[in-house]
């Protein structure tokens, strides 16, 4: 135990004398409050520690005590449905404890030290185990079966294993370890946030993370185990885009970081999901969710720590076999933490003042996403997906934080504030979004939705290419002067963008739609386009094609129950055919 | 003990080097005494060693390196709070100068507050009646909320302000209510409209008034804010009241924040503007809300001026970031004559969709209101067109759809400051300009509900 003098105090930054003996990144405890700390360098005997805490009060002489440990988690049952501060404090129990502000200095573990858990062991006496293999299980919840596992770098020989009701710091059993020495098994284990958990293999991914949003699904899919941003500027709809991500991806698990942003955003997850239903599982979605949650008002240096606790337990989820979200919102703010401290640490600035690092610790953080052959012998497969909110000052992408995380991620949701303004939500645009995993998603869309997906979805993209430069056209000389055929291009442009784009998230039929009625939605359309065109061929007016009264029946098909869709679909198909020929049938009259 | 020091060494702009101090901490509140018996407050910026930064909150004037003295207080900045500070008067460091009786606190608060535990918060859903159109219909203030009004030099926002403090109201309920108004770095001429206003309609015994002029020192300003919204949370928090805190104007307080920064030569982010500035003002704006264990709500209505109009300038930029919405005053609505001069489209309410609807104003209100940003961004678009190519270019229904744009301008946002409007009568309002389209466009709207209020043409 290393102890030293606090010689200066600024903001979240201490130094500290006499800590020649202590560990870079050490956990330390602060003066008389023991505020959490970490020291993040060392010259000579003095340790710069970045302090957790709020530091009012602090001065110089003040003890600071090194705990000789990296910063870590708990991981272990009771971590579903909880919500955690950065450092992983459980924010609902220290409001029982310590009443609805937070106070400094708090010490509560993060695991709940006093529920029982029914364990159930699935290796026994004698087994010779190694790293990633399972000790038994745990049914945390309905939704989840917490596997209990033998933590990484440990081979040895169980002597015991008990099954039985368990508090998690209970021994449920004894390892032999290789060199001799006997050691209880518990329910808990630790990892250091810094340290990406390891595992045997990393796999590209191939399955799409399905989300029920459909431009994110038809248009720009991510897959399972892969990496997406949302940039936006304020009122675009990044934090609904990130809810429903949260609410409706077809993952077991989500990790939800709430980075330096609203309490009110946490608490209405906090109090809407056990509301809903998980598709999937028609179970409480709460039940499939960790909170981390170090909203503005909170201290700065934490923030900067609690994207690391979010995506070291996404790890461990993942490392059980799991495919699991990792939503952080918004790395931005993540990224400003970096920049105070740094600032604060006298370093020379990079761009804007954000630290010459700044690029390669959001590549770290990014890299830990991949979909995986997990530890162990069994060769479970688990993947981990990471989805980060950026919010660019004034709207401008071209700012440091949105460009280091464009080399880094593979799936672009760009956030457009004039069609915010329209009120088109989900507000993602078209037109510069991207996703590079759509070739190799593509086998799967055919395999399991219908071959004719790729074929919508590329449709879709040309079409609404074609109407950006039709507009063009339409701005300098009028409508008048475009070709029937480009005035139908524009008609079902607009139908995607209305019909098909337009997601309302506050609406229960809407805020989710399966993928065969996206393709069913897909395939009115072109049907309609079709048909349409078919019918100025045989010399319809193109204002009446456009007048039909069919459009408004198209328009609501998205409302349109979700298990009871095809009769409706079907029928609107056969009107617009009948609408269509009657045109036709029309014009041959004259 | 408390020890007074000589030792100042150096006093630059807002800040003051004192050396050879001992045990003394981070944050704490400090006061200088000057050679004629002056007493000015200061707070420590850093410790270092035995030297310790800290920041004045007055001018600098007539501070002399050796015959000042500091003491330190041994706690940070507070400010004594009771029930009686209604009505009242605070200059920009929570004292009293209204010439009242002398204040009683109840107790002393540490003016940065706590941060309220996200797990202990109530998400904000009762309805407030603000009685104008364009937020109770379009962007629907809700208590706990903070809602800012992002403004230009020369745009009308105190009298939107005072509209709002003057007309809000949560219906079918009667709660105690009080006002808490900070004056930050405005004119005598805008402060006192807000207090004639309070007096007119006898608001003032249930407003707390923090004032700090432009005339008063810039660097006092950093603490205004605080004081008022450390009095609003001992009246909604310990007294149960419903609170509005109206703080104008924020741009005067970030800018307070930039000569601090400056002059610790701190590296600047964006237009000089501290690196942190999104940090310190979120520790502002967050104190609005609801939490458990009490009964009462601050609701923040922040006032900023937009320098050039400019959304994108890092002050309304990283307030958007942090508050649940923004109003925008347009330049255009204004010099039409049309008051408000609410810019609809960008404005917004991002906690509207859970204090609408029915059992709250009316079932039809979260589809008509979208229905009606969509029809008016729609006529926007053609009045464009029609500027460029004339009205003969226009499709019959961008016509009827540029006609709506027109009439809602003059007539939903147009309704003066002096109206109060019901809910009721803002969505009929918004049913009878929707009926100058045809019923088929009302794609966002449920038949149901287009059968049951679409008007009924005489």
């Amino acid at each position: 135990m290393v102890e030293g003098k606090i010689l200066k105090v600024s903001g979240p930054l201490v130094v500290a004398e006499g800590m020649r003996n202590a560990n870079m990144f050490d956990v330390v405890r602060v003066g008389s409050n023991n505020l959490i700390g970490e020291i993040i360098e060392m010259h000579g005997d003095r340790a710069s520690i970045q302090v957790y805490e709020e530091t009012a009060g602090i001065g110089r002489g003040d003890k600071v005590v090194s705990t000789g440990a990296p910063l870590s988690v708990e991981l272990g049952p009771g971590l579903l449905s909880n919500i955690y501060d950065g450092i992983q404090r459980p924010l609902e129990q220290i409001r029982l404890k310590f009443g609805s502000n937070l106070q400094r200095g708090i010490d509560v573990p993060a695991l709940d030290r006093n529920r029982v858990w029914r364990f159930v062991p699935a290796v026994k006496f004698g087994d010779k185990v190694g790293p990633g293999d399972i000790y038994g299980t745990v049914q945390e919840n309905e939704v989840i079966l917490h596997k209990i596992m033998v933590p990484p770098k440990t081979h040895g020989t169980i002597v015991e294993m008990r099954e039985g009701d368990f508090k998690v710091t209970d021994r449920i059993g004894k390892i032999k370890y290789e060199d001799g020495t006997i050691e209880n098994i518990t329910l808990i284990q630790k990892w250091p946030v810094r340290v990406a958990r390891p595992y045997k293999e990393k796999l590209p991914p191939v399955d799409p993370m399905i989300t029920g949003q459909r431009v994110i699904d038809a248009l720009f899919p991510i897959a399972k185990g892969g990496t997406a941003c949302v940039p936006g500027p304020f009122g675009s709809g990044k934090t609904v885009v990130q809810h429903q991500l949260a609410k409706w991806s077809d993952v077991d698990l989500v990790v939800y970081i709430g980075c330096g942003e609203r309490g009110n955003e946490m608490t209405d997850v906090l109090r809407e999901f056990p509301e809903l239903t998980d598709p999937k599982t028609g179970r409480s979605l709460m039940e499939r969710t960790i909170l981390i949650a170090n909203t503005s008002d909170m201290p700065v240096a934490a923030r900067e720590a609690s994207v690391y606790t979010g995506i070291t337990i996404a790890e461990y989820f993942r490392d059980m076999g799991y495919s699991v979200a990792v939503i952080a919102d918004s790395t931005s703010r993540w990224a400003e933490a970096l920049r105070e401290m740094s600032g604060r640490l006298e370093e020379m600035p990079g761009e804007e003042g954000y630290p010459a690092y700044l690029t390669s610790r959001l590549a770290q953080f990014y890299e830990r996403a991949g979909k995986v052959v997990c530890l162990g012998a069994d060769g479970r497969q688990g993947a981990l997906s990471a989805i980060g909110a950026v919010s660019p000052q004034g709207g401008d992408i071209s700012e440091p934080v949105t460009q280091a995380t464009l080399r880094i991620v593979k799936v672009f949701w760009g956030l457009d504030a004039s069609l915010a303004y329209r009120r088109h939500f989900p507000a993602i645009n078209w037109l510069n979004s991207y996703s590079l995993y759509r070739d190799r998603l593509s086998g799967w869309f055919a395999g399991n939705v219908s071959k004719a997906w790729m074929d919508y979805t590329a449709r879709c993209l040309k079409t609404l290419q074609i109407e950006a430069d039709l507009q063009e056209i339409v701005k300098l000389v009028g409508m008048d002067a475009l070709s029937p055929s480009d005035r139908l291009t524009l008609d079902v442009a607009q139908s995607i963008r209305e019909d098909f784009l337009q997601q309302n998230a506050f609406l229960d039929i809407d805020s989710y739609t399966p993928l065969d009625k996206q393709c069913g939605m897909l395939e009115m359309i072109f049907t309609y386009e079709d048909r349409a065109r078919k019918a100025i061929e045989a010399g319809a007016d193109i204002e009446d094609i456009c007048s039909l009264p069919v459009h408004e029946r198209i328009a609501r098909a998205k409302t349109v129950e979700n298990d009871n869709y095809q009769n409706e679909f079907k029928a609107i198909k056969a009107e617009i055919a009948a609408q269509m020929d009657k045109l036709i049938a029309g014009v041959d009259a004259e | 003990m408390i020890r007074e020091y000589r030792t100042i060494e150096e006093v630059a702009g807002p800040l003051m080097l004192v050396k050879q101090v001992e045990g003394v901490k981070y944050d704490e509140l400090g006061e200088i005494e000057l050679p004629n018996g002056e007493v000015r407050r200061c707070r420590v910026l850093e410790v270092n060693g035995r030297n310790v930064l800290v920041q004045l909150f007055e001018s600098a004037a007539g501070i002399n390196l050796a015959d000042s003295k500091v003491r330190f207080t041994g706690h940070g900045v507070e400010l004594p709070v009771s029930q009686n500070m209604l009505g009242r008067v605070f200059n920009g460091m929570g004292e009293a100068i209204d010439g009242g009786a002398r204040l009683i606190p109840e107790k002393n608060l540490d003016i940065n507050g706590t941060p309220i535990n996200p797990a202990a918060r109530y998400y904000p859903s009762e309805f407030i009646q603000t009685g104008v159109s364009t937020i109770d219909g379009l962007n629907t203030l809700v208590r706990g909320q903070k809602l800012p009004i992002f403004s230009g030099s020369g745009l009308p926002h105190a009298n939107l302000a005072a509209q709002i403090a003057r007309q809000a109201k949560v219906r079918n309920a009667d709660d105690k209510f009080a006002v808490v108004f900070a004056a930050v770095g405005i004119t005598f001429e805008e402060a006192d409209f807000f207090i004639s206003d309070f007096k007119k309609t006898g608001a003032i015994d249930r407003t707390v008034l923090f004032i700090n002029l432009a005339s008063d020192p810039a660097i006092e300003r950093i603490s205004t804010p605080r004081m008022a919204l450390t009095a609003a949370e001992y009246l909604a928090f310990e007294c149960d009241m419903h609170v509005l805190v109206i703080i104008t104007d924020i741009t005067n307080y970030a800018e307070a924040l930039r000569e601090v920064s400056a002059a610790r030569k701190e590296v600047p982010g964006r237009r000089g503007y501290p690196g942190y500035l999104y940090t310190d003002l979120a520790t502002l704006y967050e104190r609005a809300g609801r939490k458990m264990g009490s009964e009462g709500s601050i609701t923040m209505i922040p006032i900023l001026t937009m320098p050039e109009d400019d959304k994108t300038h890092p002050i309304p930029d990283l307030t958007g970031y942090i508050t649940e919405g923004q109003i925008i005053l347009s330049r255009e609505m204004y010099r039409k004559g049309y008051m408000p001069p609410v810019d609809v489209l960008p404005s917004l309410s991002r906690l509207k969709d859970k204090g609408i609807g029915e059992g709250k104003t009316r079932e039809d209100h979260s589809a008509t209101l979208n229905q009606l940003f969509a029809a008016y961004a729609r006529g926007k678009e053609a009045k464009e067109l029609m500027v460029v190519l004339g009205e003969a270019a226009l499709s019959p229904i961008d016509r009827l759809y540029a006609q709506f744009a027109d009439e809602f301008e003059a007539r939903y946002i147009n309704q003066g400051f002096e109206e109060n409007r019901s809910i009721e009568e803002t969505l009929d309002l918004g049913w009878e300009l929707l009926s100058i389209l045809p019923k088929s466009e009302m794609k966002r709207i449920k038949p149901e509900m287009i059968e049951k209020y679409w008007p009924k043409k005489a």
